[in-house]
């Protein structure tokens, strides 16, 4: 049975290798600090829905991201691994956007460019965010079932896919009718290695916006080759490509206000050694209790 | 993230900078016939060394991140032998799956076969890279460059048949040694019978010593002359392991290379093929094998010099004796940088030979296709020449430095290095065979010591004198023109004495005479393009090789035909 699928993927800084110029002195990530890596548990999702390409044949694996040009790279690196293609969306009435925003011009893209999919997948979250967020409201905006923390994909067929979940403690297998959104978890399978031919023929293949202001396809080096591969120009859709209602996109339509960001800085002055005894202990749960930390 | 290609400029250095390299590519992509045919294809010059250097990356990646990290659990489990097959050790698996989802096999084989169509000098970094993250993976990943063999001498139908098998990630084995036939291969005994009533050969006998000997394509030297005793009766089947009929009988319990299943094989009349023409399995064939097996052994042998240059200077960082890290004591910082100086001359040798394997290899290709003109013969020949005489050398040279560099990383150590707990002593009991398989040391010997009384090196070195250095370095040239005297000296007095076992005893010597001047040069060429690089290494390896040569100018001055009888023992 061929599928279509559609991974959700996006470009995010490399946050597992913090050094001490991660943070501006305002608070904010500095991007330029951080590589730019293809979010971790979007790659586990990339495997998951290459391994189901290897076994239903005719199946395609299209890719979607959100971002501005240099995101295209997630794209790239996706066709490295065998995914067919993708659309990076991009737009600035996009900048800006909470998991609400985002998961709304996901999902009208999706509706756009892949009506039929009968599965789209994403990372259970991205390591910049960690809100888990937006592959739930995907789901809830297309009307479809959601399945989170994907571990394994154990069967698809007739229409049904079997899956099995990482949930606290052990594992749970679930059953849908497809189609149906499904984010991966980290413990999954890792996503395979670039293969060299995909790379050999996918190299230069870039979206219209990662081209130097004022240029064009034609001014690049082997030019021809844009116009007799078709396959070297990545999609890339606007706000207006897709529909999308401007007053749910980006800063306008999200919700979410960040009040303020605060680096924090441990210092030892602060610190408390606590025992293990029961008194140490209940201190500590109140503390947190009226501290709103935990409770 | 470590990646052993883009973390060592000097592999991408030896790839680049050959004024070699132009030629090479446009023979192999035959003036780029292949660019509006395969999406793979590369465009011209500049963007096929941009795929090779995409390819190296990715087993860069893959090298370090996976295969070096599997590693110590290979090793330690090693492949076991169960019901008659091979089943390797578990993340050789994994090793495995991720080479072939890579699509890194069928290195070196045209596109029509769906191969990468990469040429010796790629394929040979992506070798001597894997060797880096794991000795033993490397040889079951490698022996997939058996299939060259086939493709060159087995017909249009065979290469059809298993060539897209091997890209596509099947495994090769080489079935030549037996237990009375080890470097002496004239006399395998493995029996080859032609079954009329099936019209095909049956093999029957048995096979030691056989790397990844449970593979799915076979090549195998059986003898298909009756009544025969020497090479001439011997010749070259190919054995499909779908076939059936061979089974492993035992895996060796090895010193190193752990991960490497070494069979013992048992032929059953076994159906397989005959690849090219009878008689000629040996004389032709295997010699072919075996040099592409040679500069293969040469390049894991790199790898396992680079992998024990890694380990010294991460441990001599680290380790603080006296208040201060070791690395900063004159003692230890001659033993890494001596690795360091065997490592570059060793690796400049190796390319260096891949270079002249490939031009040799693409103009003998293109001689299939069509009629080589009379310049492009001459070409041909003169590479072939090359290729033949630079091999034993790197062959040599590289696996014996691969040892004596595994034993200076664990010198470095010190009593840490003794213990099972750091990876150099898998480096050290992982170098131990280079030196051995696919021709000892010796036998490396004897396939170059012709080039040494005809004078092809000599005149490889008149030429390498004649290039022009950068202006600092001109004491190091006048330095490498002494020693060619003294090499040309020791030669002449070998040549006089018109003694065959005086010849044989001194042959050694001059292997490594000849062998320290050629790497010298190569180097100081290198360092000439490339200062920052290999200045330091040139500096240093050119005092190792001085020093060297004295001691076998010494050597052979002073041996006399009188004295051969001392080196005889009852």
């Amino acid at each position: 049975m061929s599928l279509n699928i559609v991974v959700l993927a996006k470009q995010v800084p490399d946050t597992r290798n913090v050094g001490p110029d991660a943070m501006t002195p305002e608070g904010t990530v500095n991007r330029s600090a951080l590589p730019a890596i293809f979010n971790p548990e979007d790659l586990n999702a990339l495997e998951q829905a290459l391994r189901l390409k290897d076994q239903n044949p005719g199946t395609t694996v299209t890719v979607i991201t959100m971002g501005p040009g240099r995101a295209a790279e997630v794209i790239r690196e996706a066709m490295y691994r065998g995914a067919d293609g993708g659309y990076l969306l991009t737009d600035r009435a996009f900048a800006g956007a909470d998991t609400l925003a985002t998961s709304y011009a996901l999902s009208t893209a999706i509706k756009y460019v892949v009506p039929n999919a009968d599965l789209i997948i994403g990372g259970r979250q991205a390591i910049d965010g960690d809100t888990a967020q937006v592959g739930p409201q995907v789901a809830e905006k297309l009307g479809l079932n959601q399945i989170t923390y994907t571990e394994e994909i154990l069967d698809c067929k007739d229409g049904h896919i079997t899956v099995k979940r990482h949930i606290d403690g052990g594992v749970e297998t679930v059953e849908s009718p497809l189609p149906c959104v499904l984010t991966v978890n980290g413990s999954a399978a890792p996503c395979r290695p670039r293969n060299i031919k995909l790379v050999m023929k996918f190299k230069r293949a870039l979206a219209p916006m990662e081209l130097a202001p004022g240029t064009t396809f034609a001014d690049l080096p082997y030019a021809e080759q844009y116009e007799q591969k078709p396959y070297l120009t990545i999609g890339q859709l606007s706000c207006a490509d897709v529909n999308a209602d401007l007053q749910q996109c980006g800063l306008a339509g999200s919700p979410t206000k960040v009040k303020a960001v605060e680096n924090i800085v441990f210092k030892a002055k602060e610190s408390k050694t606590l025992t293990g005894s029961d008194e140490d202990i209940n201190g500590l749960v109140q503390e947190l209790l009226a501290s709103h930390t935990i409770g | 993230m470590a990646n052993f290609y883009t973390d060592i400029p000097e592999i991408k250095f030896e790839l680049e900078n050959s004024s070699l390299m132009p030629r090479i590519v446009e023979l192999k992509e035959r003036g780029f016939a292949d660019k509006d045919t395969y999406a793979e294809a590369p465009q011209d010059y500049a963007d096929a060394i941009d795929n090779y250097e995409h390819m190296l990356e990715i087993v860069g990646d893959i090298t370090a991140n996976t295969v070096a990290v599997n590693a110590e659990a290979v090793d330690a489990e090693g492949p076991h032998c169960e019901n008659g097959r091979v089943r390797y050790a578990e993340k050789t698996y994994e090793n495995l799956a991720a080479m072939n989802k890579a699509g890194l096999n069928g290195m070196t084989m045209p596109r029509r076969y769906n191969g990468l169509n990469l040429p010796v000098v790629a394929y040979t970094a992506a070798n001597e890279i894997v060797s880096t993250g794991d000795a033993s993976f490397e040889n079951i990943w490698s022996l997939q460059d058996c299939i060259e063999t086939l493709y060159c001498f087995g017909n249009e139908e065979q290469r059809q048949k298993y060539v897209p098998r091997v890209c596509a990630g099947e495994t090769m084995s080489m079935d030549l040694t037996e237990p009375d036939a080890g470097s002496d291969l004239q006399s395998v005994m493995l029996k080859a019978t032609y079954d009329e009533e099936n019209k095909c050969w049956r093999l029957n006998g048995s096979k030691r010593f056989i790397t990844n000997g449970d593979s799915d394509i076979h090549l195998v030297l059986a003898r298909s002359e009756a009544g025969t005793r020497d090479g001439r009766g011997l010749s070259m089947f190919i054995y499909d392991k779908r076939d059936g009929g061979v089974n492993v009988r035992r895996i060796e319990n090895k010193l190193g290379i752990h991960g490497s299943p070494t069979c013992e094989l048992v032929y059953k009349n076994a159906k397989c093929e005959l690849c090219g023409d009878t008689k000629l399995g040996l004389i032709k064939y295997v010699m072919s094998l075996m040099n592409g097996a040679r500069l293969g052994i040469a390049a894991q042998s790199v790898g396992l010099s680079q992998a024990a240059y890694n380990e010294a200077i991460a441990y001599a960082r680290d380790r603080k004796q006296f208040g201060k890290a070791i690395i900063e004591f004159p003692a230890v910082q001659e033993l890494i940088a001596n690795i360091k100086a065997r490592l570059d001359a060793g690796r400049a040798l190796l390319y260096q030979t891949a270079r002249y394997v490939d031009i040799y290899k693409a103009l003998e290709d293109i001689s299939r296709e069509r009629k080589l003109t009379p310049e492009e013969r001459q070409e041909l020949k003169a590479f072939n020449r090359l290729a033949d005489s630079f091999t034993p050398l790197a062959k040599g040279m590289n696996s014996e430095y691969a040892n004596q560099n595994g034993y200076d990383c664990i010198q470095v150590h010190g009593g840490s290095g003794f213990m099972v707990e750091y990876a150099c002593q898998r480096i050290y009991r992982d170098a131990r065979i280079t030196s051995i398989y696919e021709g000892t040391t010796q036998l490396q010997v004897v396939a170059a010591i012709r080039y040494v009384t005809n004078g092809q090196y000599a005149n490889v070195i008149a030429d390498m004198e004649k290039e022009t250095v950068r202006p600092e370095y001109e004491p190091i040239m006048a330095r490498l023109k002494e020693m060619a005297v003294k090499f040309n000296e020791c030669t002449a007095k070998v040549k006089e004495a018109a003694d065959n076992d005086f010849h044989d005893l001194c042959a050694r010597h001059l292997y490594d005479m000849v062998s320290n001047i050629i790497m010298s040069h190569l180097l100081l060429q290198n360092a000439s393009k490339a200062p920052e690089l290999f200045g330091k290494s040139l500096q240093v390896y050119v005092n190792l090789a001085e020093a060297e040569i004295e001691k076998h100018y010494r050597w052979i001055s002073n041996l006399t035909p009188a004295q051969l009888e001392n080196y005889k023992q009852a």
